[in-house]
């Protein structure tokens, strides 16, 4: 009898190690993914990296030389196009959800922000693609940037109200009680005081679209002719990744290297920013 | 994830700031009204995008019906398509992805919640999201030069040699094809089912583990039978939120499935999903019947992913409000 109760009690100790040992082991794989996609993508990217890739033009398909000057102020000229199409929506979207929306109301349009952030990238592509690429006759770089706000829009919104609605109430009552109206309240103490959250969830949304390929495909397109204003097509990092990555010539292969180091730096750096300021704001 | 409910954790006093103020004038009135206004801009994006889309599939609804949904053509030549081998490709790869990451995603959580030393808790996840961050075009250049040779050959060499008897693993090792893709597709799926299912377990009250323990449970006694079935809900919604973000994931996919428009059980042979036939076609349609097909297809892609983000989201909240009940 005692035999059979120690003999269970070594079965679960077994058990019980066996299953923390593989929960630690699904951690480590997870990390050691990111540590062997981050890893070889840097070693690999940054041996291509010189100066010429940085401030020279690209040459024609597969021949040697040239650089991504031109894409990578085309990922700078869209990032910022999203900018300024989603920001006012975004904030504004916030404030609204967080300070005047009644709570059924909020919900609803909560869920419809997230819904928004569901769809995938490569149908708000096709979308903008068919609202103005179609009735404009161009692919454009205008375009490109709608697409990236469209996709941008709803990370604001959310992180804005969310940000809002962490500022207690205390601070609108006694801004109230001085006697100014609510929107000085809400412009002058409330935002304010979430601008840091707002800021974190402004930079989240520029990593994300910073990155994006999809929804460039049938909008900004891509070119081989540089930045020519903003109703004509517009090459991008992430875009001349993709078509170098597939094209057969190794010169090429190599510039998508390159050009992922340097969207890596981008996107990365911009996420380890995001994640020190909030980790200030909470200490 | 937590503030989610805000109506619900809200402190008594908010409703009083919600009435306008006594000495609110017009321009309170014009600044509500604005942010009002945005706010409809952000709903009216969503409602153009199923109207616009709707109307530009026409063409291909008109044309093939229902049938386009069950046909395996897709030839542009004679102008007849079908989106069954898009949407089974879709489906098989997304399948593969959540077989491989939900194990993973799940361990990860519990070692992160329950076991982790708490210096390690912060940096471990801070790390297996920045995995989120890596934008899905550098993850595809990364699975066409690094894994697929290793996919090519050695697991489809493998899986050929010892499980043929299956139809799954039978066929010539190509590399690219729905293997790849799922794998792909796991790896860029962890990090979101961990961090759901993170937030899930964290919701988990003390009690729960400590009850467990006082009766004399191990540790994973205590994980199995007092934490995981709290949190099944939450867990279950982090899982199909995974999903969600298969279905839509684009490029990677695109960039290792090898773009074979076919039927196919072998999971070696190149395929095709929704999003990577819209990707790599679009640019090349040319008639009307031609491109409505790929905007129907973007249109089933969409109501595909706007079921499975609903259930999920629904599960999530239910979840977290569940927590912001007990408080």
């Amino acid at each position: 009898m005692m035999n059979l109760q120690e003999h269970g009690q070594a079965r679960r100790k077994f058990i019980n190690q066996l299953m923390l040992v593989l929960c630690g082991t699904a951690a480590a794989i997870a990390i050691l993914v990111l540590v062997l996609i981050l890893g070889y993508t840097l070693f690999k990217g940054i041996s291509y990296i010189n100066l010429n890739i940085l401030i020279q033009a690209a040459k024609p398909m597969g021949q040697a030389g040239g650089g991504m000057r031109n894409e990578i102020f085309g990922t700078l000229i869209l990032v910022l196009l999203g900018c300024v199409f989603a920001l006012p929506i975004g904030v504004l979207a916030g404030i609204y959800l967080a300070e005047f929306a009644n709570p059924r109301v909020a919900a609803t349009i909560r869920f419809t922000a997230d819904i928004l952030s569901g769809v995938p990238s490569i149908v708000v592509g096709v979308f903008v693609y068919a609202i103005m690429v179609m009735p404009m006759h161009s692919f454009s770089a205008l375009s490109g940037g709608v697409a990236l706000a469209v996709i941008m829009v709803p990370v604001v919104a959310r992180t804005a109200e969310e940000s809002l609605r962490l500022v207690p109430d205390s601070m609108r009552e006694a801004a109230l009680a001085l006697g100014i109206t609510r929107w000085r309240a809400v412009v002058g103490v409330v935002m304010p005081g979430a601008m840091t959250g707002i800021i974190t969830g402004i930079m989240l949304g520029v990593a994300r679209i910073a990155g994006e390929t999809a929804p460039l495909l049938f909008t900004a397109l891509g070119s081989s002719f540089g930045v020519q204003g903003l109703l004509k097509p517009i090459g991008s990092l992430s875009l001349i990744i993709y078509k170098d990555a597939l094209s057969p010539y190794p010169t090429d292969q190599q510039h998508a290297w390159a050009g992922a180091f340097l969207l890596v730096l981008l996107v990365l750096g911009i996420s380890i920013l995001v994640r020190w300021v909030s980790n200030r704001k909470h200490n | 994830m937590t503030r989610r409910n805000g109506e619900k954790t809200v402190s008594p006093v908010r409703p009083n700031t919600r009435l306008p103020a006594r000495h609110s004038g017009y321009s309170d009135k014009i600044f509500s009204n604005l942010t009002l206004f945005f706010t409809i801009v952000m709903v009216l994006i969503l409602a153009a995008l199923v109207f616009i889309l709707t109307k530009d599939a026409m063409p291909a609804i008109n044309k093939f019906g229902f049938a386009f949904i069950t046909n395996r053509m897709w030839n542009p030549v004679t102008d007849i398509f079908g989106a069954l081998p898009a949407i089974y490709g879709t489906l098989v790869t997304s399948l593969i992805g959540l077989l491989i990451a939900v194990p993973i995603s799940i361990g990860a959580a519990i070692y992160l919640v329950e076991l982790a030393p708490n210096w390690l808790k912060g940096p471990a996840s801070f790390i297996i999201e920045m995995l989120a961050a890596i934008p899905s075009v550098i993850i595809g250049l990364w699975g066409l030069y690094v894994m697929v040779p290793v996919v090519r050959n050695n697991i489809e060499k493998w899986l050929g040699g010892h499980l043929d008897a299956l139809p799954l693993f039978q066929g010539p090792p190509f590399g690219v094809g729905f293997l790849s893709a799922g794998l792909l597709l796991a790896i860029m799926i962890i990090p979101i089912i961990t961090a759901v299912t993170r937030d899930a377990m964290k919701a988990v009250p003390n009690e729960q583990r400590e009850a467990m323990f006082a009766l004399g449970a191990t540790r994973w006694e205590t994980i199995n039978k007092a934490v995981l079935p709290y949190c099944r809900t939450g867990m279950i919604g982090a899982v199909i939120l995974g999903l969600g973000r298969a279905f839509g994931e684009t490029m990677a996919v695109t960039m290792v499935i090898g773009n074979g428009y076919k039927l196919t059980a072998s999971l070696f042979s190149p395929g095709a999903t929704i999003a990577s036939t819209i990707a790599s076609q679009f640019g090349e349609a040319t008639t009307g019947v031609y491109t409505g097909s790929l905007i129907e297809l973007a249109l089933i892609l969409f109501g595909l992913t706007l079921i499975v983000n609903v259930i999920a989201r629904t599960l999530v909240w239910r979840m977290t409000s569940l927590k912001a009940a007990k408080k």
